[in-house]
């Protein structure tokens, strides 16, 4: 365990504020693909601080973590993208 | 030496990457151009920062016989695999479903899929909305 305030968190919160510029989008989009999108989006920035926080403070286990967030969130995404088509699943 | 510098550009090429993600999301005029940036930019640089930690579990294991260096290398290979092979499927899932749903892109003419023009009166966005609207209650 490496001490707490260490190089790797201003790259943490340099992506905190992509995914801050993300729920914009989300929050204020027109069309219903416009939020699946961002939503899509903070999936994947969420799963890069996942794996820079697990190399930040050497625990493997949060990108254990992150290999399972980014199935699950391929899964859900593919789920949405078949609601909006309207077809059968 | 030279590691730890090759790590820093290459995490500073993923955030630079990520950063020009969010502002194309928030920048960008309709769905499929936000669907380019916000997908394959953030690829393109979750490909660099999960990149500079596979380096560092390297430096870890070569430098300083670490063997917790070698999991954190592999594991994130894993990750990285995992976010290659789904985000370009998911991508391409949620702009069919947009084209199905019925949305245009921006300022568009004529819509080469479905092999019919789309009419100059419905360029804007709420008129679009509208005569798909008419359309869908016609047919």
């Amino acid at each position: 365990m490496m001490e707490f305030f260490n190089e790797y968190l201003i790259v943490l919160i340099a992506l905190l504020i992509c995914v801050i510029m993300s729920i914009l989008r989300v929050i204020f989009g027109p069309t219903v693909p416009d939020r699946v999108v961002g939503v899509d989006t903070i999936n994947t920035i969420v799963i890069v601080c996942m794996v820079v926080f697990g190399a930040a403070y050497e625990e493997v286990i949060y990108i254990d973590v992150a290999i399972v967030y980014a199935l699950l969130s391929f899964i859900s995404t593919l789920f949405i993208a078949k609601y909006l088509e309207g077809g059968e699943f | 030496m030279i590691f730890e510098i090759i790590i820093y550009i290459f995490m500073g090429i993923g955030v630079f990457f990520n950063a020009l993600a969010g502002v194309g999301l928030l920048r960008f005029p309709d769905v499929y151009t936000r669907l380019h940036a916000g997908t394959k930019c953030t690829t393109f640089g979750s490909i660099f920062v999960i990149g500079s930690v596979i380096l560092i579990g390297l430096k870890n294991w070569w430098f300083e016989n670490d063997l917790n260096g070698s999991v954190l290398a592999i594991h994130s290979i894993f990750a990285l695999i995992a976010i290659l092979l789904t985000n370009p499927v998911g991508a391409h899932a949620i702009a069919r479903a947009a084209h199905r749903s019925g949305v245009m892109p921006a300022l568009a003419v004529i819509d080469e899929l479905e092999k019919k023009p789309v009419k100059k009166s419905t360029r804007r966005k709420k008129e679009v909305k509208k005569a798909l609207n008419e359309e869908g209650g016609s047919t």
